[in-house]
């Protein structure tokens, strides 16, 4: 199943949107309460980076049985260093959006620990691709 | 594991019932559908928060209580009363004329719920400040948040309060110091005055206790009725009881909104209707909202005040138990019945007594156990919607046109029952019109097509 969201820049009124219809659509198919809370988590995390960091940017989401595949890419300035922004406590937000609230350094860690699977790619200039996996069963114990 | 089992105080008498569809178009969890000029409730997803009773224009809605009399069966009936019901009469009588009346009605003894947040303060801190707990921790207080969580935020069940809200150490305490006394179990009967229907499904159908203390439930409108016309027949003057109250001030306003929030250490909120419960519990699943210590959360606007079987006005009474808890500040503390012992006598008994069991989850939104199945359904659904006009009108007997689709792809609808699809068909031909006009008829009832200029 396929959904597509577009995301405005600096539009934080409307940042989770994405996130939360993603939300319903998961309860409804029944997916575990926990691995939901993680894909929600890591999806409003990225959704906000968007946000605060580029101009505009698309989220892909693939689901099926197995697993639940975000896209999330976006036209902006990119990260130069991504080993760095890695990092726990770094933020690339600027003050105003640090006083908002939004990116207060949780940001990327937040969403690898979150994740299943986490890749990310970036040119400056231009954009940064990230690519979220989370798988929807849990192994029963 | 979830629940199969669940009480609702609420029934629909369907000889009542006009199918106006009102409840319906209020109903925060999509709980209810229009057929055969009926109302019908899906059970699994009411939380009993009582919004549809507030608006059926003919009764239609009642909510189930013990019947009065149920109180004889015992020898001792103690009357729990909320403070809230002091909010419902006028200012011009007093709390102990009203307990008055209510030993004239029948009952053995009077007492007010809310002496047990002396008790439960203390152990509410202790609880949000353990950081063991998956935080915000969500008060455990209105049952109707309780059970919105199990069906529509499964994954918030664990940060609920597994500690027990006054009402049932109200109760514990009623009767562990009447047994105390020598009083058999069985002859004690302990009956709440409800404010709402979610504390009757609390009491009827507990969630995280195996059974409820209290006996049975009596409708505050009912008490309401009752201690008026007492009032007016034999005047205030024949039946007055010394004034007898350990409430402190803050227990007086536990009740309403910011009752509790006010009284926890930390990062604090209140927040109060359903509707705004909903939209706020979005924002804190998605980790939005953080760094939240302690959320008191109450089904109904201005929270207990606003019960739906509270009788007066919610701003009024709110104004009245903030009056008497200032009032009652200044004066001394006694007991409610001078051979009671005080329930701070029990304070160790009754905390070792708080702890409830883990909720579980029951989520209502899901299309299927199964998620194979769910997908292919949630595939149709999404099919589907591309067909409806998306106007939310309400024709087909459903509260949306998701709602339909939905219901379409579990076999309890078809998508002929929307009236743009009928015509659609119509003009395709696919649909003869006197088919149509059955169809309406099989939602709405025969006789919502005959002339009728004394509609509600
Ligand atoms: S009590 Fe609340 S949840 Fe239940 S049917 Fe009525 S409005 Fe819906
Ligand atoms: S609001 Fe209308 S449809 Fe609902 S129970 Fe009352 S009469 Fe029936
Ligand atoms: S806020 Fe109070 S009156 Fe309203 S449903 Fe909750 S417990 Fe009942």
């Amino acid at each position: 199943m396929h959904f597509e969201y577009k995301v405005q820049g600096g539009d934080f009124a409307r940042a989770g949107l994405a996130s939360s219809q993603v939300k319903k659509v998961l309860k409804q198919l029944n997916v575990d309460a926990k691995v939901i809370k993680r894909v929600v988590v890591a999806m409003y995390e990225a959704e906000v980076n968007i946000v605060a960091h580029a101009y505009q940017g698309t989220i892909n989401v693939d689901i099926d049985t197995e697993r639940i595949v975000l896209n999330l890419k976006d036209h902006g300035p990119g990260i130069p260093d991504i080993p760095l922004a890695m990092q726990r406590g770094y933020s690339t937000a600027s003050p105003v959006v640090r006083e908002m609230g939004f990116g207060a350094g949780m940001g990327l860690p937040n969403i690898q620990s979150n994740a299943d699977e986490f890749k990310i790619t970036s040119e400056v200039g231009k954009g940064t691709n990230l690519e979220i996996v989370v798988y929807l069963n849990v192994p029963q114990e | 594991m979830e629940n199969q089992f669940f009480h609702h105080a609420l029934k629909i008498l369907r000889d009542v019932c006009i199918g106006c569809s009102h409840c319906m178009r209020v109903c925060p969890t999509e709980a209810l559908r229009v057929k055969d000029g009926k109302a019908v409730l899906y059970e699994d997803r009411c939380v009993d928060c009582g919004e549809c009773f507030r608006v059926c224009p003919v009764n239609a809605i009642i909510i189930e209580q013990d019947d009065f009399s149920k109180i004889f069966g015992y020898k001792h009936r103690v009357a729990l009363v909320p403070a809230v019901l002091m909010g419902q009469f006028p200012e011009e009588l007093s709390p102990s004329e009203i307990y008055s009346v209510l030993l004239e009605l029948g009952f053995t003894d009077v007492y007010e719920v809310e002496n047990s947040v002396e008790v439960l303060v203390d152990e509410v801190n202790a609880y949000v400040s353990n950081r063991e707990h998956e935080q915000p921790i969500i008060s455990s207080f209105c049952p109707a948040i309780i059970r919105l969580i199990q069906v529509k935020f499964p994954s918030l069940v664990d940060n609920i309060m597994l500690l027990r809200p006054p009402l049932d150490v109200s109760a514990l305490y009623c009767k562990k110091q009447l047994m105390d006394k020598g009083i058999a179990e069985d002859e004690i009967g302990i009956f709440y005055i409800t404010p709402c229907a979610a504390k009757i499904a609390a009491i009827k159908s507990p969630v995280g206790e195996d059974r409820s203390e209290v006996t049975g439930v009596i409708n505050m409108d009912l008490i309401y009725n009752r201690v008026l016309r007492t009032l007016k027949q034999k005047g205030v003057e024949s039946c007055v009881v010394p004034e007898k109250t350990s409430l402190t001030e803050r227990s007086i306003l536990w009740s309403l909104t910011n009752g509790e929030a006010a009284h926890v250490n930390g990062r604090c909120m209140a927040i109060d209707e359903i509707h705004n419960v909903i939209e706020f519990l979005e924002k804190i699943e998605s980790e939005e909202i953080t760094d939240i210590d302690f959320l008191e959360l109450r089904a109904c606007d201005e929270s207990c005040a606003g019960g739906v079987l509270a009788a007066g006005n919610r701003f009024l009474t709110v104004e009245k138990l903030r009056s008497r808890a200032v009032n009652i500040k200044a004066e001394e503390e006694t007991l409610p019945d001078p051979s009671w012992k005080n329930i701070t006598e029990y304070k160790g008994y009754l905390t070792s007594m708080l702890a409830i069991q883990p909720v579980t989850p029951r989520s209502m939104l899901k299309l299927d156990e199964d998620m194979a199945k769910a997908m292919k359904k949630m595939e149709r659904v999404r099919r589907i919607m591309c067909f409806l006009p998306g106007i939310d009108c309400g024709t087909c007997g459903a509260p949306s046109c998701q709602a339909l689709a939905e219901d379409i792809v579990q076999g309890k609808a078809a998508i002929s029952h929307c009236i743009f699809i009928q015509r659609n068909m119509e003009q395709t031909r696919k649909l003869h019109p006197d088919h149509a006009y059955r169809i309406m008829e099989k939602i709405w009832g025969k006789d919502r097509f005959t002339k009728n200029c004394n509609k509600k």
